[in-house]
């Protein structure tokens, strides 16, 4: 981070409350997250399953189907407030400005398409600079694919086109992913957990891919995930959270020398550590609370070893200044 | 398909079809009743008189001998004297055949044409009162029997509005020409549009009334396998590069969704023959159902076992035409 004034947020998200009706009644699954994604950053999003971090960014994308629900908040993307916008004008912006790539390439890509089907359509539905004509513009759509598929990595290219996506390996499916998804250049990808599904050794080398186009293309980028050894390695800042809310969010460096949430701590200590293997790993005691009946207070109290008596009301998100904030009674700002 | 394969799947017909010759033929000559008996029981036949009749039907020669010359001759398209028309078999059948065909046909695309846009539309408009009313349609479908829901369109439609013809398959002022035997594509060959219109106006209560079970039952299908698909990460994908509304169904999902409704279309398809008895009878439709239908009363034999067993090879062809169909769909399966 530097010292240097901000430039306006490109995205923007303003105590967004997403919620689905079920059964056992209405499940909060983000409730009050707010966070700003800079142009040309690349911030880290951590959290357990089921803490809204893929749905907080399924909203963006303007994903969200019944029974889920935006109840409130807003998303401001480029200028503009996205929740209740119209579905063509969404349909315009996602995969040409906000692109997104999902957890599993093996189950994202259709398995009944070639691959030059599913990237070419992108170009078609989006690019406004394809030639006129029939003939030409699908013609200018392939090369426009060939090349996509030459920047992230896919060997002779040209000749993978009418591929199906199963004859391609897992990295590779992965790589594809990611160029149809890149294919508009979009100003801001979201990468949902882009190397849970993926061996070891392939998950480096996808992250660096993301991380070369990111600096190539200058766009921002978002990488959920609920390894913070990735996040350590690729972002400028994380949020993390925790049952529907942001619970800390800082400058990597700073939150992982010096986390000011017990949560924060509590994953960083149930984190090996390769230089340090003696260090015991500690898992965090008990469970994510049941989000459709939730305590009024912080609601990582159950499972805190520092429990206090304050924590029972509603805890706030405190500023801690240098870019940090903390939602618990005892983060204070560093002198 | 390569060439090699296509062949190989043709090898593995033969089998079949040997299974379904040796059962056809058992059957055939395990029923109770001698054939000749039969045919000679109003004329006081002397023993000597029936014994010469099963001499010259080769009654009395072993069952394998028996067997080898039915497949001999069958081979050769040689299934024996039409008992009741003194005919050939195979020139009886060959006369009867493009009425059923073009009748199967047309209950085809009929069930088809209404199956597969309302399981889309039932789907995507889960529990919404379309699909209610298909679902609860679809119930009717299945379960009014052939015979009764004929009737029941022919006296509106026909006897009633006068709107359509109440038997047969054509006018004997509109007949075409025969060049192929089936009366629509005569029609056309010759240029007779009145033809062509008299055909289809007896053809439409009959396909309606056959296909109407098989819609019924390929729109459930279709339903059921597109809700599958419309849960796959694939479509989320599909939704996040901003495609349109209609590419992602008709291309994405479909294109998947239609794997099941082609295998059971191609399973209806072989019962189709079975239903035409019924439906030929009620319609008075010159067809090989309803042919089969007399032969059994006659007890004409040889032209019964050589329907049942065209029925038998058609249905293993259907289902072999079925697979090659799956190929196209799914690549996977492509080698």
């Amino acid at each position: 981070m530097t010292d240097h004034p901000m430039p306006e947020p490109l995205l923007s998200i303003t105590d967004l409350r997403v919620a689905f009706a079920t059964r056992g009644g209405l499940v909060r699954a983000v409730d009050g997250v707010s966070l700003e994604v800079r142009a040309g950053e690349c911030l880290g999003i951590v959290g357990e399953s089921g803490s809204g971090k893929s749905v907080t960014f399924a909203s963006v994308m303007g994903l969200i189907r019944p029974p889920g629900r935006i109840e409130g908040g807003s998303i401001r993307f480029g200028g503009r407030d996205l929740v209740g916008l119209d579905p063509a004008a969404y349909r315009r912006l996602r995969g040409r400005e906000i692109a997104m790539t999902l957890q599993d390439a093996s189950t994202s890509l259709n398995p009944a398409l070639t691959v030059g089907t599913q990237i070419t359509e992108v170009l078609l539905a989006h690019a406004e600079d394809l030639p006129a004509g029939h003939g030409p513009r699908r013609r200018a759509a392939r090369q426009r694919a060939i090349d996509m598929m030459r920047l992230v990595g896919i060997p002779a290219a040209e000749g993978r086109l009418d591929d199906y996506p199963h004859q391609f390996s897992g990295g590779m499916r992965q790589r594809m992913m990611i160029a149809i998804a890149l294919s508009c250049r979009p100003r801001l990808l979201i990468a949902d957990e882009p190397t849970t599904a993926l061996d070891v050794t392939i998950q480096a080398q996808v992250l660096e891919l993301i991380a070369g186009i990111r600096a190539t293309l200058g766009m921002s980028v978002v990488l959920i995930t609920h390894d913070l050894g990735v996040v350590a390695e690729y972002c400028d800042r994380v949020a993390v959270l925790y049952a529907g809310q942001i619970v800390e969010s800082g400058p990597t460096a700073q939150v992982i020398a010096a986390p000011r949430h017990p949560y924060t701590a509590g994953l960083l200590r149930s984190v090996p550590v390769l230089s340090d293997l003696d260090r015991p790993i500690q898992p965090i005691p008990g469970q994510v609370p049941d989000l459709v009946d939730l305590p009024e207070g912080c609601r990582f109290l159950p499972r805190c070893a520092l429990a206090h008596a304050a924590c029972h009301a509603a805890v706030p998100m405190r500023g801690l200044g240098a870019g940090r904030a903390a939602r618990c009674v005892l983060a204070e700002a560093a002198p | 398909m390569r060439p090699a394969l296509l062949l190989q799947r043709l090898l593995h017909l033969v089998p079949v079809l040997l299974g379904v010759t040796v059962i056809v033929f058992l059957m055939m000559s395990l029923t109770p009743g001698d054939p000749a008996e039969i045919m000679l029981a109003n004329q006081n036949a002397t023993p000597e008189q029936v014994a010469s009749l099963r001499h010259d039907m080769g009654l009395d020669r072993s069952l394998p001998v028996r067997f080898a010359s039915f497949v001999g001759n069958a081979l050769r398209g040689d299934f024996g004297q039409s008992l009741f028309h003194r005919r050939p078999v195979a020139d009886v059948i060959a006369e009867r055949l493009p009425a059923t065909i073009e009748l199967s046909a047309a209950a085809l695309i009929f069930a088809l044409l209404v199956a597969i846009p309302l399981g889309v539309v039932a789907a995507v408009h889960r529990g919404g009162i379309l699909d209610r009313l298909a679902t609860v349609g679809s119930l009717f479908g299945v379960s009014l029997p052939g015979f009764w829901f004929g009737i029941l369109l022919l006296l509106a439609f026909a006897v009633n509005l006068r709107l359509l013809p109440v038997s047969g398959a054509i006018d004997f002022a509109h007949q075409p020409p025969t060049v192929t035997g089936f009366l629509t594509i005569d029609s056309l060959l010759s240029g007779r549009l009145d033809s062509l219109g008299n055909a289809l106006a007896h053809l439409l209560l009959p396909a309606v009334t056959l296909g109407l079970p098989m819609a019924a039952i390929l729109m459930r299908v279709t339903r059921a396998s597109m809700l599958e698909v419309l849960r796959q990460d694939y479509i989320t994908f599909a939704e996040a590069k901003g495609l349109s509304r209609a590419r992602i169904l008709a291309l994405h999902a479909l294109k998947n969704a239609l794997l099941p409704t082609v295998t059971v279309a191609a399973i209806e398809t072989g019962s189709l023959l079975g239903g035409n008895m019924v439906v030929e009878t009620v319609f008075g439709w010159p067809g090989l159902g309803r042919l089969v239908v007399e032969s059994i009363f006659v007890r004409n034999y040889p032209l019964v076992q050589a329907a049942v067993l065209l029925y038998a090879v058609t249905y293993v062809l259907v289902n072999f035409v079925a697979d090659l169909l799956y190929t196209v769909l799914n690549p996977k399966v492509r080698m």
